[in-house]
């Protein structure tokens, strides 16, 4: 096949830190390309020093999500011919996490918030004792099914304004995971979680905009975790509790 | 304030009893100041519906300030649902604009709450002063 | 590691409804917000100048007066419609399949009831 033929679409990568450029490059299109696939032959074709991360390529992991035409996505699962219609393309660094190089942003302050919203589990029995028996159908197990699949990747916390506007506020992911573990019924943090997540960088900063949900390659529901810390919250404090 | 930090299973804990009590203070504050903002809410909400209905009612017959006294006198009530009004609003209004001076202005702190603080007096007292304005 | 600032979101991140709606409550909370200590004022007249009210309640019949009127209207209409939602989903529960439905009820509402203060009023 003649390479002559094959047609090129122009491609705008973040280039540098954050006080960086969009440098163009001219990549062949090709069929079921996805935006993992540009970003890659650039990197071996044409400009080896463009740093970016990815590993399973294949939808499981998480690491090469990207700003793709201003939106948060997993670049691995995006088609170029999904959102590149009219054929441009736009590829930057997730926003929110500081830039260390051309795509590759610090996940540091990141899991920081998801460890300060208390966002691991507290044993509360040991090997010495029987296997907690949780129903499938209860309620509580129903709610962790609905939260549980997040895999970090931080497309959520890249899409929430509340996020580009208050640098403290522990955004959708940490939510979600401390929500997760509030539903967990073998926990023991108790009201030192529900205390963690509250605050004016907590669940009550969020203003149900539904970014997180609308961007979250899981089909998770940020949104709908945060507006039950807030109810349970408020609970606890009525109740003298928090 | 030093704040000794421990670490076990890579979650890091403060250990000053001092830094734990003043997050666990602003966490209630925090958590008190969203149960008044839904509960102003709510209350509002039946409010807002019933003045949304008065507006009609009140532009259908008459929108001088003889009508609108007579029509506060033509019942105990009107004067007591309007104190809850203007209760519900001095409180929902300050505590609404908060965040917004914060995200959209970067202005937080305790400034910020006295102003706040400031503009709900005015709006209880300019309200009670209208209510009882009107209600003569 | 050196590392720099962050990037920010722009337009192209908030195209959904519920951002919207966010729009839609905040800038009307903010009006509203404003509105309320002049609406408590020109009221507050009625015992002390009720002369001069009358004059401005005359004032206010302006068409470009009524528009603005209407605006003020919609806007408390929206807020109140947009709280409604927000309270449900904080309090009542989530079901993602009636988020939209609930922006669409929402925003019909409110247009409504503007539309009728519009034509009655």
């Amino acid at each position: 096949m003649s390479r002559d033929a094959e047609s090129t679409f122009a491609v705008h990568i973040w280039r540098g830190d954050a006080g960086g450029a969009f440098r163009r490059y001219d990549v062949p299109r090709r069929a079921s390309q996805t935006v993992l696939d540009v970003v890659t032959f650039v990197q071996r074709h044409v400009d080896p020093s463009l740093a970016y991360r990815y590993a399973c390529r294949v939808g499981m992991c998480g690491s090469c999500a990207m700003s793709v035409n201003g939106k948060a996505r997993w670049t691995c699962r995006t088609h170029v011919d999904a959102v590149a219609a009219d054929g441009a393309l736009e590829i930057a660094p997730l926003n929110h996490l500081p830039v260390v190089r051309d795509l590759v942003v610090d996940m540091a302050p990141f899991f920081d918030k998801w460890a300060k919203a208390r966002g691991s589990f507290v044993p509360t029995s040991t090997r010495r004792d029987a296997f907690a028996r949780v129903e499938p159908s209860s309620a509580e197990r129903r709610a962790v099914d609905a939260t549980i699949e997040c895999i970090g990747c931080a497309v959520c916390y890249a899409s929430c304004d509340v996020v580009g506007w208050k640098p403290d506020y522990l955004g959708p992911a940490a939510l979600n995971r401390a929500f997760t573990l509030v539903s967990d019924v073998r926990d023991g943090a108790g009201a030192a979680r529900l205390r963690a997540v509250a605050g004016d960088a907590g669940c009550q900063a969020c203003h149900t905009h539904q970014s997180c949900t609308e961007r979250c390659p899981k089909q998770l529901a940020p949104t709908a975790s945060i507006a039950s810390l807030k109810r349970l919250v408020a609970l606890a404090a009525i109740k003298g509790k928090l | 304030m030093a704040s000794g930090h421990a670490e076990t299973n890579g979650i890091v804990r403060a250990t000053n009893a001092q830094a734990d009590a003043q997050w666990g203070r602003h966490a209630r504050f925090a958590a008190w100041r969203f149960v008044l903002q839904r509960a102003s809410a709510a209350v509002l909400a039946v409010c807002v519906v019933i003045h949304l209905a008065s507006i009609i009612y009140g532009v259908r017959h008459g929108l001088t300030s003889q009508a609108i006294v007579a029509r506060m006198h033509a019942s105990a009530i009107w004067p007591a649902f309007y104190a809850v009004f203007v209760v519900a609003a001095a409180v929902h209004a300050p505590l609404g604009l908060r965040p917004i001076v914060d995200e959209w202005l970067g202005l937080r702190g305790r400034g910020v709450d006295a102003v706040l603080a400031l503009f709900a007096c005015v709006l209880l007292a300019g309200g009670v002063y209208a209510v009882a304005s009107l209600a003569g | 590691m050196r590392t720099t600032t962050a990037r920010r979101n722009d337009f192209r991140a908030r195209g959904h409804a519920a951002y919207w709606a966010f729009v839609v409550h905040r800038v009307s909370g903010i009006a509203l917000a404003l509105f309320l200590p002049v609406h408590f004022f020109v009221l507050s007249q009625a015992l002390a100048r009720p002369a001069a009210l009358d004059r401005f309640l005359n004032w206010t019949q302006q068409p470009a007066v009524k528009v603005s009127e209407t605006l003020l209207v919609l806007a408390l209409a929206a807020h109140l419609a947009g709280g409604v939602r927000l309270l449900l989903v904080e309090f009542v529960g989530w079901r993602a399949e009636w988020q939209k439905s609930a922006l669409a009820i929402a925003a019909a509402l409110a247009c409504g009831y503007a539309l009728l203060f519009a034509l009655v009023a």
